[in-house]
């Protein structure tokens, strides 16, 4: 089943890392993904700008209101996701426990399984 | 645990701190207890945090923390001052974040842009503005700051001083600002993050790494203002602004420290992620149709970095831009800026034309003379623009701009020899 992983941390927090930490970090979450790629169970991996370059679109009832800034204002900010192909949610648990490993600290992370998935075509 | 391991602590404090220290000035109205306090809360945190794990909520078990000190060192400094009720405050459980939400979570924005607006007293020199902001705001040490202005710390240390006695002595207005004067102090503290980004841009070849650290601080200044304020054009335009020229701090010196202008930069050392999110601002804001000078400077910068090779730049678009700054604020820097643009799109005659009537304004300008030797050697009036590089040689502020300017002598005098 494939599953999404979504990230959240503190914004502020993440927004004030150095160059270097933020380089080691992204080494470490690298190898974490590395087996899961090579396993072919790594689907697509997305990291957000932050919140600031956020747009939200709400529905009214009649034309729908373009606002700035996220949906909601909360301690912690939707930063990024992983979508990943697992056995079971043990597997999966255990993946977001090497994540959190390679990227200690504050943050939480959402396990969804997907119920459907489009992989589009858009190139970077 | 190793080190590596708690180095978050020391991220989720500084990420912290500006709420936190705001909402501490707030309770205490006083800017060294408030300081005070935060790092007293900050010590408590290194201790347990590693043990306890993080808090629910970093910001608020901060402020319960740090009041709670400050209380201590107030009841020690003076019997005389009325306590507030002690069963309110504890540092150990999160069941009293709750507390710190009701009476802080309505005024964080407010307290926050009181704590940035106190820096930009207008009693005080740009300088001060500038160090006391890194000091109360960005949380800097002393050491870091005088690192970054090449004083001593004991020099930064009085300035920093004298300062918050200006501010303490001019009393600040903790009211809640109306409309009007929240949105006075919005653009006086945005004018101020960017005296903060200048300060480190324009010095930057010196001694880069202390440099880098105030144009980060002043980015960091201006991602928190824009958090406060999300539907604020000008403050999208200010932070896509300072991220833009800031993605080319890579490219914009070579090895030696001498300047490498914008045309021979390497532009793959330029910070694409950094320009991404620059773009991704100014189309936020060119939304809002409500132009200002921030945005438009962001604009101009936007269509550099959109150039993949030098060749390639709007320079027509970079003109029309330009004359649209001229008309919202006058000055005659941006007419040399448009002056350059003229240079690309009708040639240095034009240029030297539009630039020669501002001599009396810009007459002990580096800039102005720079570009004016630049135009008149372009022009192969060789002894004109011997004389202009020697004035601005003269007016360097950098050693930086002065090897630069001196390269363009060298030329010249390869020219007149061969």
């Amino acid at each position: 089943m494939l599953y999404a992983i979504l990230c959240y941390n503190d914004e502020a927090a993440v927004g004030g890392w150095s160059k270097e930490h933020d380089d080691k970090i992204m080494a470490d979450l690298l190898a974490v993904q590395k087996p899961l790629v090579e396993a072919g169970k790594m689907g697509p991996v997305a990291r957000l700008m932050p919140t600031t370059a956020a747009t939200t679109l709400r529905k009214t009832a009649g034309e729908p209101l373009v606002l700035d800034g996220p949906f909601a204002e909360t301690k912690e900010q939707f930063l990024g996701f992983y979508v990943i192909d697992a056995e079971s949610l043990e597997e999966v648990v255990q993946v977001v426990r090497d994540l959190s490993e390679a990227n200690p600290g504050m943050g939480s992370y959402e396990i969804r399984p997907v119920r459907d998935f489009f992989p589009g075509a858009a190139k970077t | 645990m190793t080190k590596d391991d708690t180095a978050w602590i020391g991220l989720t404090l500084t990420g912290a701190r500006p709420r936190t220290v705001a909402a501490l000035y707030r309770y205490f109205r006083n800017l060294d207890l408030a300081e005070e306090a935060f790092q007293e809360a900050s010590l408590r945190a290194i201790k347990t945090w590693p043990k306890k794990g993080p808090p629910r909520d970093p910001v608020a078990w901060l402020i319960l923390v740090g009041r709670n000190s400050g209380i201590d060192t107030v009841r020690r400094t003076s019997r005389f001052t009325e306590l507030p009720d002690e069963s309110r405050i504890s540092d150990t459980s999160d069941a009293e974040s709750s507390i710190v939400d009701r009476i802080d979570e309505s005024h964080y924005r407010d307290d926050i842009l009181r704590l940035m607006f106190v820096c930009c007293h207008r009693d005080l020199p740009a300088t001060q503005q500038i160090a006391l902001a890194l000091r109360i705001v960005s949380g800097l040490s002393v050491k870091q700051i005088a690192r970054a202005f090449l004083v001593s710390e004991a020099a930064m240390e009085q300035r920093i001083t004298r300062a918050k006695a200006r501010i303490a002595k001019s009393g600040t207005n903790f009211e809640t600002p109306d409309a009007v004067e929240r949105s006075e102090r919005v653009g006086a503290v945005a004018a101020m993050a960017y005296l903060v980004f200048n300060e480190g841009y324009s010095t930057a070849g010196e001694r880069e790494e202390t440099r880098n650290v105030l144009c980060e601080e002043a980015i960091r200044l201006g991602r928190l203002l824009l958090g406060l304020f999300p539907a604020e054009p000008e403050l999208m335009g200010l932070l896509a602004l300072m991220l833009i020229q800031h993605s080319r701090h890579a490219a914009r010196f070579d090895d030696d420290g001498h300047i490498v202008l914008l045309d021979r930069q390497n532009r793959t050392l330029w910070d694409h992620a950094l320009i991404a999110e620059g773009l991704a601002l100014i189309d936020k804001a060119m939304r809002h149709r409500r132009p200002g000078v921030f945005q438009i400077q962001a604009a101009i910068a936007a269509l550099h970095a959109r150039a993949i090779r030098p060749e390639d730049t709007d320079w027509v678009g970079i003109e029309l831009l330009y004359r649209t700054l001229e008309t919202i604020q006058p000055s005659p820097v941006i007419t040399l800026n448009r002056a350059v643009a003229v240079s690309k799109t009708e040639g240095p005659e034009a240029a030297l034309e539009l630039i020669e009537p501002l001599g009396s304004a810009l007459g002990d300008y580096f800039y102005f003379h720079g570009l004016r030797g630049g135009l008149l050697k372009d022009l192969g009036r060789l002894d004109e623009a011997r004389t202009a590089f020697d004035m601005a040689i003269a007016l360097a502020n950098t050693s930086a701009e002065a090897v630069h300017i001196r390269a363009h002598l060298d030329e010249l005098g390869s020219v007149a020899t061969s």
